[in-house]
């Protein structure tokens, strides 16, 4: 804050007489007196009650340190202690660097104001508020949740998805089973020949829409040849391994030759089913491999009891990376420029000066930013609360939460809720007495 | 609220660039080398497709909810809010006529402004009065008591969740609206006295003598020379306060009568059934989020120097 305390410089001087003294006093006992008593009453009252609390047990008997034990050996409430840790450790790094790195990439761009106002613009808004956006950016349907829409458009480039999930050959057919979920012909296949490989287990209506209908298979001049076709006729009628009428190719479908257990050679399905292998294929054995039946990418599972905690961290730094951006970017704004311009006459490259001059002077910013972070990590409740569902709320919980619950819920535990309480306000101990010790070297500069 | 980088620093900065092209290029050449320049430009062109790409990546989640508030609830479950984009038939303001008709929303927007507004005046009063006296006034024990002050700016608010709610239960206050204000102006009590203290501090002593000496007394003081000065700090005490407040849940969800709880808290009991009701969750997140937008975008500055000033709280 610009305007540092200066007490000691802006007090009025002694008051003269006596009695000028006391009503002087009586008047600023009645401007004190209900800042005086909210605070006594609504915060520091609480403070003792929270602390005497905390050594009784749920039903009001002394139970000395037990409450202090429990949050330390239950698993609900270790996994609260486990997972503020996590928040601790990750949000406020998260965002302060993001902020940092921000702060000074803006430094130089003529529509820095709207950069920083997209940024910012979150902490204006209600956690719980960015709760329910975060629920919607998660929801685990890649149709319907944009960060799973993104997992699996950004995982089909690469994988594939296999096209005939469950799809198997019937009881009865010339495949058999070829481990880990492949498929392969029971013999190896001649030159010449024209292979039949018929599966079910697909529904028509998930068959690639080019598929047409299956063609009979001719042996090729030289090399395989087959068809791959779903061997099921609507309606009934068809006769099993026969290629009927109606019945339609599995296009896409992926067919291996493997000798001696490594691929030879390799095709896919045309839209009518058939096949065409190389010579190299000839007296191999042909194998549909697992690729085909796997079951589509379905993104990743965010809230789940694996990712549901750093999901949440992501949408707190979402909330808070503008709050570090701005403070940061005020602080850049006082560095002096020279250090910065003399280094780069000096031949340093932009991240040497901004490793070995702006992050050094900035460290006393990035230290209030990531205190000021941390204290506000500490207590996290409202986005922990909103975003994580019912199913894995045990899993994401965290200090505030779980005092809340013990304070409030069901199967309340008011002693375990003060020792909670209490646990908390030791935590933010250190930053209080820094504050307190700064105003005082303040005053009395 | 950005930084100021004055122009004539831009010009500075592009100075030393310049020099330290000419370094590399040697001596001999007077203007940076194509390739220099050239190599800068890339650079600054990366980092701005940088920022941009942020920028967007920034405001995708919030534009997902304001396009899934667009929709109808059919279009909502069968796929993705980014389909409007191809579709923008698919927009419509159903989802909001349909909210403004559902009484608790309405009821409960109504009770955060009965809650929010008393919060913020009452902690500028109460906040003031305190702060002229610290900076102001002289009693004993007033340096010690104002350090106490400042101990409690971290104080987090779980602390006294559960005291508080034995207490008003005591007192009758359990799930009324002026427990829920006094909690909040309590809680916001710290910071309001820190800040208002060190802004009034500054006050120039000559300003207070020569009113004193025209007779005025504390109060009239307090009312005609500080409160008016103080005006800068005040409003962003009150800005930073109200968005407090209006953004606060848990503080509400513990404290308010079931009947006057403002919208996080109904917002957040939908929450539960999170799946099927996005057409009313989406708009109302998005009407509970535009007050405190409009407020942070019509003050901006005292928003940032609020922040700035809370920023150890």
């Amino acid at each position: 804050m610009a305007a540092a305390a200066k007490g000691g410089a802006a007090r009025s001087s002694p008051p003269a007489g006596g009695r000028r003294a006391g009503t002087r006093r009586a008047v600023a006992g009645l401007f004190l007196l209900p800042a005086l008593v909210l605070l006594g009453a609504l915060v520091l009252y609480p403070i003792g009650y929270s602390v005497h609390r905390s050594f009784f047990d749920r039903s009001g008997a002394f139970a000395g340190v037990g409450n202090y034990v429990v949050i330390f050996t239950d698993d609900t409430v270790l996994t609260a202690v486990r997972n503020n840790a996590v928040w601790v450790v990750l949000a406020p790094t998260a965002a302060t660097a993001l902020g940092l790195v921000f702060a000074v990439l803006t430094e130089r761009v003529r529509w820095a104001t709207a950069f920083k106002l997209v940024v910012f613009m979150p902490m204006a808004v209600s956690m719980l508020a960015a709760g329910i956006i975060f629920r919607l950016v998660y929801e685990q349907d890649p149709e319907r949740g944009v960060a799973n829409a993104v997992a699996v458009g950004v995982h089909d480039v690469f994988h594939e998805a296999g096209g005939f999930p469950r799809a198997r050959p019937l009881p009865e057919h010339p495949l058999r089973d070829g481990g880990e979920g492949a498929f392969v012909t029971r013999e190896p296949v001649a030159a010449g020949a024209a292979v039949l490989l018929p599966l079910v287990g697909v529904a028509p209506a998930d068959l690639p829409s080019g598929a047409r209908p299956a063609r009979v298979p001719r042996a090729p001049e030289e090399g395989v040849g087959g068809t791959a076709w779903l061997d099921f006729t609507r309606g009934g009628g068809g006769a099993p391994n026969v290629v009927d009428p109606g019945e339609r190719g599995l296009e896409g479908l992926v067919v291996q030759a493997v000798r001696d257990g490594s691929v030879v050679a390799e095709t896919r399905a045309a839209a009518d089913g058939s096949f065409t292998l190389p010579p190299a294929a000839e007296g191999a054995v042909l194998r549909l491999p697992a690729e085909n039946f796997r079951e589509p990418y379905n993104g990743v599972s965010w809230l789940g009891p694996a990712l549901v905690t750093p999901a949440i961290i992501g949408s707190y730094v979402w909330m808070w990376a503008g709050f570090a951006m701005v403070l940061i970017a005020a602080g850049l704004a006082g560095v002096p420029r020279e250090l910065m311009e003399a280094a780069r006459v000096d031949g340093a490259s932009e991240w040497q000066v901004f490793r070995r001059i702006t992050v050094p002077l900035l460290a006393p910013v990035l230290a209030v930013v990531l205190v000021t972070l941390t204290i506000n990590v500490l207590k996290i409740f409202d986005l922990v609360f909103v975003i994580a569902p019912g199913s894995s709320q045990d899993d994401a919980n965290v200090l505030a939460l779980q005092l809340y619950r013990s304070s409030f819920g069901t199967d309340a535990d008011p002693g375990l809720g003060s020792a909670i309480a209490v646990l908390l306000l030791v935590l933010v101990l250190p930053v209080m007495v820094a504050n307190i010790r700064r105003i005082r070297r303040e005053a009395s500069r | 609220m950005s930084a100021p980088t004055a122009p004539s620093g831009r010009a500075a900065e592009g100075g030393a660039a310049r020099a330290r092209a000419d370094r590399r290029s040697g001596p001999a050449s007077a203007r940076p080398s194509a390739a220099a320049r050239a190599a800068a430009r890339v650079g600054g062109g990366a980092v701005r497709v940088f920022l941009v790409l942020t920028a967007l990546f920034w405001l995708t989640p919030t534009v997902g909810l304001l396009l899934s508030s667009l929709r109808a609830p059919g279009d909502i479950a069968a796929s993705g809010w980014w389909r409007v984009l191809t579709a923008p038939a698919q927009l419509t303001g159903e989802n909001y006529a349909r909210l403004l008709e559902n009484e608790a929303v309405t009821r409960s927007l109504l009770s955060t402004a009965m809650i929010t507004v008393p919060s913020t005046v009452l902690l500028v009063v109460v906040g003031a009065l305190a702060g002229y006296a610290f900076a102001w006034m002289d009693f004993p024990g007033r340096d010690a008591l104002f350090l106490v002050v400042v101990g409690l700016l971290v104080v987090p608010v779980q602390v006294a969740l559960l005291p508080v709610s034995e207490l008003f239960g005591v007192v009758g206050l359990f799930e009324t609206t002026l427990g829920v204000v006094l909690f909040h102006v309590a809680f916001g009590l710290p910071f309001a006295v820190f800040l208002l203290r060190n802004f009034f501090a500054q006050i120039p002593r000559e300003l207070l003598e020569a009113a004193r000496l025209d007779g005025a007394g504390e109060v009239r003081l307090f009312t005609r020379v500080v409160l008016p000065l103080g005006g800068p700090a005040i409003a962003s005490l009150a800005i930073f306060q109200f968005l407090w407040v209006w953004n606060d849940m848990l503080v509400a969800l513990v404290f308010a009568d079931p009947g006057g709880a403002p919208i996080t808290v109904v917002l957040q009991q939908q929450v539960r059934q999170f799946g099927n009701n996005v057409d009313v969750l989406a708009p109302g997140a998005f009407v509970s989020m535009l007050v405190p937008l409009a407020v942070f975008f019509a003050f901006q500055r005292q928003f940032v120097s609020g922040v700035m000033a809370g920023a150890v709280k």
